[in-house]
C-alpha cells in the first residue's frame, strides 16, 4: 500500500509552520527537564521560543511568497481539509507576532511569580498551533480540533499561578464556560454534518443553499454554531466569562487571550459567515446587528465603573468584538477588510496597553488597579507616554492606528446603507474616551501612591517599543498595512 | 424485526443535549456541571452516529471518536483546574468560586 498519496509534497507545505510550532513545542517540554534543567538557563528556554517563531515564520513567509506567483492564489491540501490563501496567511501573521510578542514580555513576568517556565513557552506555541488550524482549516474536523487545542492550552495558562486564587477561579470560570460553548458548537456541528453529509465547508455551504430559508434545520444548526463561536469571541449576551479570566489570568497571558484567541475565533467566523452560511445572509445580518449593539452597550457602559486596569480592557475588548461584528454586519468586501485591518491594528494597541500593566508587576503585587497606575508620569515617563499612545488608539483617536481599524468598520456600513449603526457606533467612541481617560487621569494627574521603579526587562523594553513605534506608524503611515489585508480578502 | 427509525435516536439526543444544558445551568456543584458537559459531548456523539449510520458514512464516525479525545483532554484539564480551586478555597460549590466582583 502506498502511503505517499495521503501526504503529498502540497499537504506538507499546506501546514508547515503548524507542524513547527507542535515540534517546537514538544520539544520545549522535554528540554526544560533534560537539558536546561537549571533555573539559571531558563533564558535559553525563551530563546528556543524565538527560534520556534522564526522557523515558523520563514514557512510563512515561503508560503506568503509562493501564493503570490499563484493565480487563483490558494492551495488546498489534505483533500481540502486545510486551504492555504492570503486570508490564513494573513490571520497567522497576526498569531505569530502575539505569541512572539506575549512570550518576551513574559520572562520577567514569570520570573517575579516563581513560576516554571518551560510548560508556559510550550503552551503558547499549542494554542498557536491551533490557532493556525482556525485560519486554515475548511473542514469540520479541523476546525474542531484547532480551536479545542487552542482553548485547552488557554485553559491551563489562565490558571497558571496554582498559588493565586484569582488565577484558580478565572481559570475554572473560563474552562467551564469554554467548554459549555464548545458543546453547542458541537451540536451545530453535528446538525452541519446531518444536513450536508460532509464535514467539508464547501459541501455544507452547498447544502445550506439548496434548503429554503428559514428550514428549522438549518436555522438549528445556525443557532447552536453561532452560539458557540459568539462565546470565543465574547460578544454580549455571553461576554460574562471574559473578565473575571482577564482579570484572574496573568496579565501576559490575558493579552495573548484578549488578542490571538480573538483573532483566531474571527477568523474561523468570517470563514464560516462569509462561506457555507452566505446564502443565509438576510436572515443572520438582522441578528448580528442586535447583537453587535449589545455588545457594544454592554461592554462599554460596564467598562465606566472598573477600578481595576485588566477587568476595564476586558470590558473595553468585548466592545472592540462588537465593532468587528459590525463589519460582519456591513456584509461586504470593505467591512471584511476592515475586520482585518481592526485585528492588526488591535493586536498591537492591545498587547501594548496589557505590556505596561505586565510591567507594573512587582514582588506581591500585580498591578492592574488603577491605585498601582498613579502617578506613572513622575515614576516612568516612558512607560506613561506609552501607554498614552495605546489607550489613544484603542479609543480609537487618530494619528494612532486604531483610527483606522474603526474608519474602515464605519465606512463600511455606511456603504452597505446601516447609516443607525453607523451613527450608535460613533456615539460609543465617545463613552471609550470617556473610560480610557480615567487610566489617563490615574498616570498624569495624581501623585504616585509609591516609590518602587517598574519592572524593566529587555523583553519587555522591545515588546512596548514594537507595539509603540506600530502602533503609531500604522496610524501615521498605514498603505502597505492596508496593502497586506487587501491581499489576503477571500472574497 | 423492525429498526429502530433514525429520529428517535436524533430526539434522544436533543433531549440528553438539553439535559446537558440544563444541569450547567441549575446545578451548584463544580464536579456535576462538569459532568452535565461532558452528557452534552455525548449527546453530540450521538447525533454523529446516528447520521453517519443513516447516511452509510465514516465521516462521522471519525469525528465522534474526535469528540471523545476533545472530551478527554477536557476532563484531565478541568479536574486538574478544579483540584486546585478545592486545594486553594475547600469548596466545590460555585457560588463560593467568587472573589472577583465588578
Amino acid at each position: 500500500m502506498n502511503f505517499s498519496q495521503y501526504y503529498t509534497a502540497n499537504d506538507h507545505f499546506t501546514i508547515i509552520p503548524a507542524v513547527m510550532l507542535a515540534l517546537f513545542g514538544c520539544a520545549i517540554l522535554l528540554f526544560d527537564f533534560w537539558i536546561f534543567p537549571d533555573p539559571r538557563q531558563r533564558k535559553w528556554l525563551l530563546i528556543f521560543v524565538v527560534l520556534a517563531e522564526i522557523f515558523t515564520g520563514v514557512g510563512l513567509y515561503r508560503q506568503q511568497a509562493w501564493l503570490a506567483g499563484q493565480s487563483p492564489s490558494m492551495l488546498q491540501g489534505f483533500g481540502g481539509a486545510v486551504t492555504l490563501d492570503g486570508f490564513s496567511v494573513f490571520f497567522n501573521w497576526i498569531f505569530l507576532v502575539a505569541a512572539l510578542i506575549v512570550a518576551v514580555m513574559s520572562y520577567q513576568y514569570l520570573e517575579i511569580s516563581n513560576e516554571h517556565h518551560g510548560e508556559y513557552y510550550g503552551l503558547i506555541l499549542f494554542a498557536q498551533c491551533g490557532m493556525y488550524f482556525l485560519a486554515t482549516g475548511t473542514d469540520l474536523v479541523v476546525l474542531f480540533i484547532g480551536l479545542e487545542l487552542m482553548a485547552l492550552s488557554f485553559y491551563v495558562m489562565v490558571g497558571f499561578l496554582r498559588a493565586d486564587k484569582r488565577s484558580n477561579e478565572a481559570a475554572l470560570k473560563y474552562l467551564l464556560l469554554g467548554a459549555f460553548s464548545t458543546g453547542f458548537l458541537a451540536y451545530g456541528f453535528s446538525v452541519l454534518y446531518g444536513l450536508a453529509g460532509s464535514t467539508k465547508l464547501q459541501d455544507i455551504g452547498d447544502a445550506i443553499a439548496a434548503r429554503p430559508a428559514w428550514d428549522p434545520v438549518v436555522f438549528l444548526a445556525l443557532a447552536t454554531t453561532s452560539v458557540g463561536l459568539l462565546f470565543k469571541i465574547a460578544a454580549a449576551p455571553f461576554h460574562m466569562w471574559a473578565p473575571d479570566a482577564y482579570e484572574g489570568a496573568p496579565t501576559p497571558v490575558t493579552a495573548y487571550l484578549s488578542v490571538a484567541s480573538k483573532a483566531a475565533s474571527f477568523a474561523f467566523l468570517l470563514r464560516l459567515f462569509n462561506g457555507p452560511l452566505q446564502s443565509l445572509s438576510a436572515e443572520w445580518e438582522p441578528i448580528l446587528a442586535f447583537i453587535a449593539i449589545l455588545t457594544l452597550t454592554i461592554g462599554n457602559l460596564a467598562a465606566i465603573n472598573q477600578t481595576n486596569i485588566k477587568r476595564l480592557l476586558a470590558y473595553s475588548s468585548v466592545s472592540h468584538a462588537g465593532y468587528m461584528l459590525l463589519g460582519l454586519v456591513a456584509n461586504n468586501a470593505m467591512g471584511t477588510n476592515g475586520i482585518l485591518v481592526y485585528l492588526m491594528v488591535y493586536t498591537f494597541m492591545n498587547l501594548g496597553a496589557f505590556a505596561v500593566i505586565t510591567a507594573m508587576r512587582r514582588q506581591g503585587i500585580i498591578g492592574d488597579e488603577l491605585e498601582d497606575m498613579a502617578g506613572l508620569m513622575h515614576k516612568n515617563p516612558g512607560y506613561a507616554m506609552l501607554m498614552l499612545v495605546f489607550l489613544l488608539s484603542l479609543a480609537g483617536i487618530p494619528p494612532t492606528a486604531g483610527f483606522l481599524g474603526k474608519y474602515y468598520i464605519f465606512l463600511a456600513l455606511i456603504q452597505s446603507g446601516h447609516y443607525g449603526l453607523a451613527v450608535v457606533a460613533t456615539l460609543y467612541v465617545a463613552v471609550a474616551i470617556y473610560y480610557y481617560f480615567k487610566i489617563v487621569r490615574s498616570m498624569f494627574i495624581r501623585e504616585e501612591t509609591e516609590r518602587a521603579p517598574a519592572a524593566s526587562s529587555l523583553g519587555l523594553r522591545l515588546a512596548l517599543g514594537v507595539t509603540g513605534l506600530l502602533t503609531l506608524v500604522i496610524g501615521i503611515y498605514p498603505e502597505p498595512f492596508l496593502e497586506l489585508a487587501k491581499t489576503s480578502l477571500v472574497r | 424485526m423492525a429498526e429502530v427509525p433514525v429520529s428517535w435516536f436524533l430526539t434522544l439526543s436533543a433531549v440528553l443535549f438539553v439535559l446537558g444544558v440544563s444541569g450547567f445551568l441549575f446545578r451548584r456543584n463544580i464536579i456535576t456541571v462538569f459532568m452535565s458537559i461532558e452528557l452534552m459531548l455525548n449527546a453530540v456523539n450521538l447525533t454523529f452516529i446516528t447520521f453517519a449510520y443513516q447516511l452509510k458514512q465514516v465521516n462521522g464516525h471519525l469525528f465522534a471518536f474526535f469528540v471523545m479525545v476533545v472530551a478527554a483532554a477536557e476532563a484531565t484539564v478541568g479536574l486538574a483546574i478544579i483540584l486546585t480551586v478545592f486545594k486553594n478555597r475547600s469548596t466545590l460549590n460555585i457560588d463560593d468560586v467568587n472573589s472577583m466582583k465588578n
